[in-house]
């Protein structure tokens, strides 16, 4: 078993009234894909939004850390820093393209850090020095390999909205690889997905684990790619873990039939002793 | 024939200057939804930042060539310029982001009025005038007693706005600047979490567009001369109103809504009546916003269902 690249301690949500997430604690670990399931409602996208700093949790802590024993705080750094050097990138339920831009340029858009500071600010760019040409060349040649690897590679510069949805979604992932995050959040890649399509996403995350060490942290309700692919299971319900372990172990663990299936009104206090509410 | 190459001349030159302005405008708007109306203010300010500096050049320093002089000039506003409008976006607009959307806009309002009184103040209320530099010009046909005349002034406006245009268009286009940009336009939460410090883009735009008022304030104080603390306003207006034209948020549009209302304006001037030449502008602009509300070149937004 490898080291945590992720930790979430007693994370903890609230808006206003509503508690989304309850002290919630798991960790993903380095070169696993960590799947992260659970019923309508449960909090999963909350957990996503808060490790991305979308929203700044109301307790609790997020640890990354990184291969060479580095740490970021997540909850602590501003949005665009978790990208630049916690190395975390994600993908939305809903995509999230610049639909405007070219194929080519959402890939580079991803690579703007590099780009810039190779530009010195645009400035060296304007004045054509050759190392942001160099820089330039690198960043075209990567989203050319992604583009490859997402078949996508004729479409190159047509306007990203134009693609339809199944692309859209590899494109989408396609951009966050770009980025080289050690840990890529996907948040339901698979929805809306037909079923071959499903099979070339199983493939693609697969391929990025496994060939770019990137470990991988998704959101899922298809449970063909969650128990296909994943490595670690963690259950939410009502934004508390009731589950977590290996995909064959939760997928027998009452509790978690219980959150899916419902049970019958006599069992309740039962369950939701069990669950602990 | 020859009065309309004239004033065919005058509008374009004078379309360029509302052009330069209007590009701040489009680009604040594109990126963050705000209309800047202190960007007219910022503008009457880079005007004189132009003559203090062209008057220390020439009174004081004695620097001969008035080209030369121009072109210190021109860096020296656009350098100040700059610094202003990057302090105004950061006590001004950057705390009320995320603010409800008539925030920013009133703090606009209420730079603007800082901006011109202070120069009012600082300044005094009457007319800064120079010397007036460049006045060679070209006949260019002399037909029936009637010289179509191209200045040098207008020559160099034009050939610094075209030159402008094509580098400023180049950096949006191919530069990783440029691409932020863009991207933050479209979306800037999905930027920031590629790791695009949209604050920091978002300050480069307002500079960026300061820095092209600046050169349409300089160019402005070359071609009439003279200068007021209440300069900002009209062009300020004209330019934005260039910018609704062209499609607010294309900058393409901004440079084609900015020659159309100088066009417009100029031609009303010859052939109809000088008094009566805002109302045209404006009531063209009434009547393309009604068969075109987005514009002439902006994109309509279609929402794919």
């Amino acid at each position: 078993m490898s080291e945590a690249i992720l930790s979430v301690e007693h994370l903890t949500m609230r808006f206003g009234g509503l508690i989304a997430v309850n002290d919630l604690s798991f960790e993903a670990r380095r070169g696993e894909i960590t799947a992260v399931i659970g019923p309508n409602g449960a909090g999963k996208t909350t957990v996503f939004n808060c490790i991305t700093g979308f929203y700044k949790p109301s307790q609790g802590r997020i640890t990354m850390r990184h291969a060479d024993g580095r740490t970021h705080l997540l909850e602590r750094l501003p949005d665009f820093r978790i990208a630049q050097v916690a190395k975390v990138a994600r993908t939305f339920q809903n995509i999230r393209l610049f639909s405007g831009m070219t194929v080519l340029e959402n890939l580079l858009v991803a690579q703007h850090n590099p780009l810039m500071s190779a530009s010195g600010w645009s400035i060296g760019g304007i004045l054509g020095l050759p190392s942001y040409g160099r820089a330039e060349r690198q960043a075209i040649e990567k989203a050319a390999y992604w583009l490859d690897k997402c078949g996508l590679t004729d479409r190159a510069d047509d306007p990203a909205g134009d693609l339809s949805y199944g692309p859209q979604r590899a494109l989408e992932i396609a951009r966050a690889m770009c980025t080289e995050p050690e840990l890529l959040c996907l948040d339901e890649p698979a929805a809306g997905l037909n079923p071959r399509e499903s099979l070339v996403l199983n493939d693609l995350l697969r391929f990025i684990r496994k060939e770019h060490g990137t470990s991988l942290l998704l959101i899922e309700h298809d449970m063909s790619v969650v128990m296909e692919i994943s490595d670690h299971v963690v259950v939410l319900d009502y934004g508390i873990k009731i589950s977590d372990g290996a995909p064959a172990a939760v997928r027998e663990d009452p509790k978690v039939i219980a959150a899916y299936l419902g049970v019958d009104d006599s069992e309740v206090e039962k369950v939701e002793a069990e669950v602990g509410l | 024939m020859e009065v309309f190459f004239q004033q065919l001349i005058n509008g374009v030159t004078l379309g360029s200057i509302y052009g330069l302005i209007a590009i701040g405008y489009t680009m604040v708007f594109g990126i963050i939804g705000m209309v800047n109306f202190s960007h007219g203010d910022v503008f009457m300010v880079s005007t004189f930042i132009a003559l203090i500096a062209l008057m220390i050049l020439t009174t004081w320093l004695g620097v001969g060539s008035i080209l030369i002089a121009l072109m210190i000039v021109l860096i020296v506003a656009m350098v100040f310029t700059s610094l202003v409008s990057w302090t105004i976006e950061r006590v001004a607009y950057r705390p009320l982001r995320g603010s409800f959307r008539l925030a920013p806009l009133i703090s606009a309002i209420g730079m603007s009025i800082v901006l011109s009184n202070f120069v009012q103040v600082a300044q005094g209320p009457r007319n800064k005038a120079i010397d007036p530099i460049l006045n060679n010009v070209f006949v260019l046909s002399a037909a029936g007693g009637y010289q179509v005349t191209l200045s040098y002034k207008q020559i160099l406006i034009v050939v610094v706005t075209a030159a402008l245009l094509a580098v400023f268009w180049w950096v949006v286009a191919k530069t990783p600047l440029g691409r932020a940009q863009r991207a933050c336009e479209q979306d800037r939460k999905m930027a920031a979490l590629l790791g695009v410090d949209v604050d920091r883009t978002i300050s480069i735009t307002f500079v960026m567009g300061a820095a092209l008022a600046a050169v349409a304030g300089t160019l402005y104080l070359v071609y009439y001369g003279v200068v007021n603390f209440s300069d900002g306003f009209t062009p300020g207006v004209k330019a934005f109103t260039a910018a609704v034209l062209g499609g607010i948020g294309s900058l393409p549009g901004a440079v084609l809504g900015g020659l159309l209302i100088g066009l417009i304006e100029v031609f009303w001037s010859a052939y109809f009546s000088v008094e009566y030449k805002d109302v045209a502008a404006f009531s063209i602009l009434a009547i393309v916003l009604i068969f075109m509300p987005q514009g002439i070149l902006g994109r309509p937004d279609v929402e794919k269902v």
